[in-house]
């Protein structure tokens, strides 16, 4: 019997990747059929990734994947399987994805938000410790 | 001497050069020249020989014996005028811009209009971040996407670009003379009451209106600065 893989994370067909470049760089999307070991046809039909060949150097592999996906499915039927799967909600509720989210809206904030941010961050501080310091003394 | 144009309306030296040559450092020439005694356009000469009439009237300067074989050139007059400074898009009355440059630089200001000269008028507000009214180059500032709401606030016509313009001080002799009186410090000259007024009175404005926005005036006493990982064309104003 073969040894057991140290590896978790499979290029398979239902594996949920993150795509790193390319217009929708930042979506998830499914795999849902290997062409070969450059390239994969991945599909995103309720992330609005459309069906395309994506290359492997341009995405990156989640823990998540769409359980029995069939081979080869068409969009109808990724559709199906990822809402099924609950696999967009999954994907939104991992840390990973929080903190890219966090890290896009902060991007986004307007120079006077990031000082409200900036005052707010600090009165809650400012609360913390002296919380703290009570509940110590 | 060379020719002083190597085509008309090309001058042989840079401006940089005729402003050396004619030692234009030295500052502008002040007064007036005297006034050359006027000459009378003719004059009577005596005129010796009998027969020569005594007495003849001839110019006081003899017309040139040749004229000139070519044309005077006539340097080039250029149609290039200068176009009036446009508006950054983002900057409009009330904007909040960032000082890049100068004495205030870092310092976040309220835009109020754009003057003639094509420079930006701002306020502080002085009592929130002691920026007084100031003339800056749009070049050097950040405008941000916070506008503070003006309405129409008139700003009075005297605040010009003539406004900003320094009296002519009197140069004293040494430094020492310029801060020292008898051994002790000079008193400063108090800032002029009528600008200190109008100061106010710009302000008094701004500050009803940046009164209403909760941490407004807290943002704008604050500098702005870059910290670690932060790049002004990475971030979102």
């Amino acid at each position: 019997m073969p040894q057991e893989s140290n590896f978790t994370r499979f290029v398979e067909v239902g594996r949920v990747v993150l795509l790193k470049a390319g217009p929708h760089a930042g979506h998830i999307a499914v795999i849902a059929e290997i062409i070969d070991h450059n390239r994969a046809i991945i599909d995103g039909p309720t992330t609005g990734v459309p069906r395309q060949a994506f290359p492997y150097r341009h995405l990156t592999l989640t823990p998540l994947a769409v359980p029995k996906l069939p081979r080869s499915a068409g969009s109808g039927v990724v559709k199906k399987y990822v809402e099924k799967s609950g696999i967009v909600a999954k994907w939104e509720s991992t840390s990973w994805a929080k903190t890219r989210a966090a890290a896009e809206k902060r991007r986004a904030l307007t120079d006077f938000e990031r000082f409200q941010v900036l005052i707010l961050k600090k009165s809650r501080r400012d609360k913390v410790r002296k919380v703290l310091k009570a509940a110590k003394a | 001497m060379a020719r002083k144009e190597i085509a008309p309306g090309i001058g042989r030296l840079s401006r940089s050069q005729v402003y050396a040559r004619r030692q234009l450092y030295k500052g502008r020439k002040t007064g007036t020249a005297p006034a050359k005694p006027e000459t009378a356009p003719t004059k009577e000469v005596q005129i010796n020989g009998t027969k020569n009439g005594g007495t003849r009237l001839i110019p006081t300067s003899k017309a040139p014996r040749f004229y000139p074989a070519e044309d005077v050139r006539k340097p080039k007059q250029s149609r290039k005028t200068a176009k009036p400074t446009k508006l950054r898009d983002s900057i409009t009355p009330g904007t909040v811009l960032i000082l890049l440059a100068g004495r205030f630089r870092g310092k976040r200001v309220v835009f109020l209009k754009q003057l003639d000269s094509g420079l930006l008028l701002v306020t502080g507000p002085f009592k929130i971040n002691g920026v007084p009214l100031r003339r800056v180059n749009q070049a050097y500032v950040i405008g941000t996407s916070t506008k503070i709401d003006l309405g129409d606030l008139k700003i009075d016509a005297k605040i010009s670009d003539a406004y900003f313009v320094k009296s002519e001080k009197k140069r004293t002799r040494s430094a020492e003379e310029e801060f020292f009186a008898d051994g002790k410090l000079k008193e400063k000259d108090p800032f002029p009451e009528t600008k200190a007024a109008d100061q106010r009175e710009v302000d008094k404005a701004v500050l009803s209106v940046v009164k209403k926005t909760e941490y407004l005036a807290k943002y704008l006493k604050a500098s702005w600065g870059l910290s670690k990982g932060e790049y002004p064309h990475q971030l979102v104003f």
